[in-house]
């Protein structure tokens, strides 16, 4: 069964997320903060496992820059 | 000088204190006749207390500062008899617009549900709000000493000791209990030299309030990266007297002076309206930041409130406002101490109830800073990406911080709590200010804030037989109203539906009108042991 890429807020506490996403970054390199980045969309892009919802946000992704 | 305010002038005047041979003793003093030092005299005032407010100045403040007034501060000037004339003064508000570039992202309704005396924001000038404040204060017999400027303090076990200078020489003041609302410099936590520890952000923003008449809407305009200041932000907000508060990032290398020169000021101001739009400076200045607080706000005979013992950044409005709630904290804490009626360790729950309101105040007001003025290159990376995703995805735009607007908070764990045993759904949790919601009553149409008053009430829903009109215990009273066709009639089922209230449950409130503990049914033992638990006798 194939899902579609979800846009709508899943996230209970927003402000707590973010904070912990920005954390995670405290004290690395730039270039330690891109490979952290990197391994992260990794393991996301492994936890949804739908190949459609992922190009799906692929292509969002790169719409916008 | 303003073009649309006069600072009145209040004269020193000579207090018999000054001729006395030894120091006239009071059970309360207060240092500071700010927003926060007024509505602490008044609530004391009100309460039957004669505390006396020593402040060094001889007007009201200096500049707009604190201008949004939030739905819980004014619920409490309400509650003192102060705020219908703010209310009528200032501009209503409930609406933010978030723009990115030239688009706007969204908007929020800081009040979606209907239903409250009190709206979600009133801006009103500081000064405006200290002078009602005084008015208010005048009328019910409270005193301010003008140009009493405390030098000294003296702690000891059973009374504080400060020595107060004035025009015409120094004297000396004792006191049961000495309140420290003397602001961010505070003269009194230099004095006990206690740390203010916290975070210290560089960026720099630029202040100016312009006069204008100008027909946008009454709402609060905050835009990431507008034209007119690439690269950084910047926020419309209006005040009383078509008055309008104009904030521009300005980056953390400006230099104060150049930012403040009225050829600089004019440029950007015209940049933001538009060339067409008339306009008169007002008031401009370049700010900084801190987040950070005291490590306690009580130190034995001494208590810290409004700045004095915090500090947050302007975004969410929790300054001042943070500020009020402490002085409401406090002051029906003070009362039960003085009469005799809650032991001491009542007033160690300021510390501990503020300092928790407190963390929660830093910690939104750090995280919009965070956000405004990100620190790394990643984190301004993933702000932007923020921002570019959050026009088009709905899931972006809680992301998207440019201040959480103050709440008071729920004291979740709060000692005076009584927990609950039951279920119960929606918000009026144990530690939870009171929501308020329409009612009539004996014919009239009311609010049910304005009948929870100043003193410990109970709420029952449904008419009652067996529950009394009044508790006493121990010198406290709790007066209880019914919910229902025989009392409070709740029009438009918004009291059962905000707090629950299934047919006999039973709900008891303190003095500062947050909730102490609820139940299915009322039981007057368990209420009495929530009542002593709340006075601190637990």
């Amino acid at each position: 069964m194939t899902e579609s890429l979800e846009l709508d807020s899943r996230i209970e506490q927003p402000d707590d997320f973010y904070e912990e996403l920005i954390r995670l970054h405290d004290g690395l390199t730039e270039e330690q903060s891109r490979d952290v980045n990197t391994r992260l969309i990794l393991i996301l892009s492994n936890h949804i496992g739908d190949k459609n919802v992922l190009s799906e946000a692929f292509h969002l992704a790169r719409k916008g820059v | 000088m303003l073009r649309t305010y006069q600072y009145p002038e209040f004269p020193y005047s000579r207090s018999p204190d000054q001729d006395a041979t030894l120091p006239v003793h009071h059970p309360v003093l207060i240092v500071g006749g700010g927003m926060v030092g007024l509505t602490m005299a008044l609530d004391l005032r009100l309460k039957g207390i004669p505390a006396i407010v020593l402040e060094q100045g001889e007007t009201v403040s200096d500049g707009s500062r604190s201008i949004c007034q939030a739905k819980r501060t004014l619920e409490i000037w309400d509650r003192q008899g102060a705020a219908t004339p703010m209310i009528g003064k200032g501009i209503t508000w409930n609406i933010g617009r978030v723009r990115n570039r030239d688009q706007v992202l969204y908007s929020f309704d800081l009040l979606p549900e209907e239903g409250h005396k009190i709206p979600a924001f009133v801006n009103l000038q500081q000064y405006w709000v200290e002078e009602y404040l005084i008015d208010r204060l005048t009328q019910v017999g409270g005193e301010i000493r003008w140009q009493n400027k405390v030098t000294g303090i003296t702690p000891a076990k059973d009374s504080v000791t400060i020595e107060v200078d004035t025009p015409e020489g120094p004297y000396a003041l004792t006191c049961d209990y000495l309140i420290a609302a003397d602001g961010a410099r505070s003269q009194m936590r230099r004095e006990l030299d206690l740390p203010f520890k916290g975070q210290v952000f560089n960026d720099k923003f630029l202040i100016t309030d312009i006069e204008m008449k100008a027909d946008f809407p009454s709402e609060r305009w905050f835009w990431f990266d507008p034209e007119f200041n690439p690269g950084q932000s910047a926020l419309l907000h209006r005040q009383a007297d078509n008055v309008w508060r104009l904030d521009f990032q300005v980056g953390a290398d400006a230099d104060n002076e150049e930012e403040m020169k009225h050829e600089n000021v004019i440029p950007r101001v015209k940049a933001m309206l538009g060339e067409q739009t008339p306009f008169e400076l007002e008031w401009i200045s370049v700010y900084t930041f801190q987040c950070r607080r005291l490590e306690q706000f009580r130190h034995g005979r001494v208590f810290f409130i409004g700045d004095a013992a915090h500090q947050v950044s302007p975004f969410g409005a929790r300054g001042g406002n943070g500020g009020v709630q402490d002085a409401d904290n406090l002051g029906w804490k003070l009362d039960l101490v003085l009469q005799g009626k809650a032991p001491d360790s009542l007033l160690d729950s300021y510390d501990e109830e503020r300092i928790f309101a407190s963390d929660e105040n830093i910690l939104n007001s750090t995280r919009s800073t965070d956000f405004l003025t990100p620190k790394t290159p990643v984190s301004r990376s993933f702000r932007d990406a923020v921002l570019s995703l959050a026009e088009e995805c709905v899931f972006a735009r809680p992301l998207v911080n440019s201040g959480r607007l103050s709440m008071p908070a729920t004291l979740h764990n709060s000692t005076l709590n009584t927990l609950d045993e039951e279920t119960f759904e929606g918000l009026m949790m144990p530690g939870a200010p009171a929501a308020d919601a329409p009612i009539r009553f004996d014919g009239r149409a009311g609010w049910l804030l304005d009948h929870l008053g100043a003193g410990f009430k109970g709420l029952i829903f449904g008419a009652q037989g067996s529950v009394p009109a009044r508790l006493d215990a121990d010198g406290l009273s709790i007066d209880i109203l019914t919910v229902g066709e025989t009392g409070l009639q709740d029009v438009k089922g918004w009291i059962t539906n905000r707090y629950d209230g299934q047919p006999g449950t039973f709900y008891l409130f303190r003095p500062d009108q947050h909730v102490v503990g609820r139940w299915r049914q009322f039981d007057e033992e368990k209420v009495l042991s929530a009542l002593r638990r709340a006075v601190g006798k637990v």
